[in-house]
């Protein structure tokens, strides 16, 4: 004989429980996090080197990189200033989740830190599906990968707070039809904040850091409790 | 590509809710939107549930399909796997209406066995 035990139970608990976790601890210690996504190549680490440079004399700032084999991006951010890298080696997953930041966290001392960077793996899909705790999830998009990516990777651009599109000083070489891109990124996600910037000339730069920089006040403000 | 943790959890949760019975049956939902290989998952499973009281159980999987609605002329249409594009009017302003489910419905445990304890 056999009994039905109803369940009713999302998958991914168990990753949502322990980024809840997550999402309290920085909390706690003042800090606030944002997750990095994009596709292979896209210019996460290039966004990160040029992100710290303008906020150090201001804040702390410490990067988590998630890599599937090499330490490469966590040294090119220590070298751009960062007050501490740690390196996750995600042992070939495809993407972060709430276990691998919380380790991350265990070896961060909290306390020193105002602004966390979570560089997540290269990917367009699985990333949007693991939450890790952050406060904000960004996306960064690039040219050259062309304009119908929001069409073809619809999970990716539906959940997230903010959209980088990065490399437009390459727009005069490649074919990428921007009312086309937006059109369909307004669809997925009306009314969704883009920052179309170039990592190499630094144009459009200040209105991303601005925006860091606005969201961040709240939860570093000492709490008032 | 992420099958390896999702098999965990699933095993994390049924274990959870069967108390220690012996698990029989796990009944799961899931959307055709939410990215999971069923294949990949079964095989996961065998391996992960030795030596576990849910080892020899069974997986079900009942799938959702993708329903979605255009939201500029309201033509119902399923998804066809090829992103979310009105097929009359090339619209790209969608609305899910089924698809994205990623749930365990409920499991079926052993009533009785030697192995329950404190039941
Ligand atoms: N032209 C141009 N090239 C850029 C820009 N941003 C980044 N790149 C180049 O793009 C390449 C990839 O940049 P990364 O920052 O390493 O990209 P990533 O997303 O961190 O890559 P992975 O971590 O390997 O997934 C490098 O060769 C960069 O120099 C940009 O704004 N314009
Ligand atoms: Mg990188
Ligand atoms: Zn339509």
């Amino acid at each position: 004989m056999t009994k039905r035990v109803p369940v009713v139970e999302k998958l991914l608990s168990a990753n949502d429980r322990l980024a809840q976790e997550n999402r309290a601890r920085l909390d706690e210690a003042g800090v606030f996090a944002v997750n990095l996504m994009a596709s292979p190549g896209a210019g996460k680490t290039s966004l990160i080197e040029q992100t710290l440079p303008r906020l150090t004399e201001r804040l702390r700032v410490a990067v988590v990189d998630g890599d599937i084999a090499t330490s490469i991006d966590a040294d090119r951010a220590a070298q751009a200033g960062a007050v501490a890298s740690v390196q996750i080696n995600t042992g070939g997953e495809c993407h972060l989740d709430a276990v691998m930041l919380h380790q991350a966290l265990g070896q961060l001392d909290l306390g020193q830190i105002d602004l966390l960077l979570v560089e997540n793996v290269g990917n367009l899909v699985c990333p949007a599906t693991f939450a890790l705790g952050t406060h904000k999830s960004v996306l960064i998009a690039s040219v050259p990968e062309g304009d119908d990516k929001p069409y073809k990777y619809p999970g990716m651009y539906r959940g997230v707070d903010a959209l980088v599109i990065n490399k437009i000083d390459l727009l005069p070489y490649i074919p990428f039809d921007m009312d086309y891109f937006r059109r369909g990124v307004e669809a997925l996600n009306p009314g969704l904040v883009t920052f179309p910037l170039s990592c190499k000339t630094g144009e459009g730069l200040d209105a991303w850091i601005e925006w860091l920089l606005h969201n961040l006040t709240p939860t570093t403000r000492p709490p008032d409790h | 590509m992420h099958e390896l943790p999702i098999t965990q959890s699933i095993l994390e949760i049924a274990l959870r809710h069967a108390n220690g019975h012996r698990i029989t049956d796990v009944y799961l939902v899931i959307g055709d939107l939410a990215s999971v290989v069923d294949d990949s998952v079964q095989f996961y499973w065998e391996i992960l549930t030795k030596d576990t009281p849910a080892e020899g159980s069974r997986l079900h999987f009942k799938r959702v399909p993708a329903e979605l609605q255009c939201m500029n002329c309201a033509r119902k249409f399923r998804f066809n796997g090829e992103g979310l594009v009105c097929p009359d009017c090339g619209s790209v302003g969608v609305k899910v209406l089924s698809g994205e489910e990623f749930y365990m419905e409920a499991i079926e445990v052993a009533d009785r066995t030697e192995d329950d304890v404190g039941s």
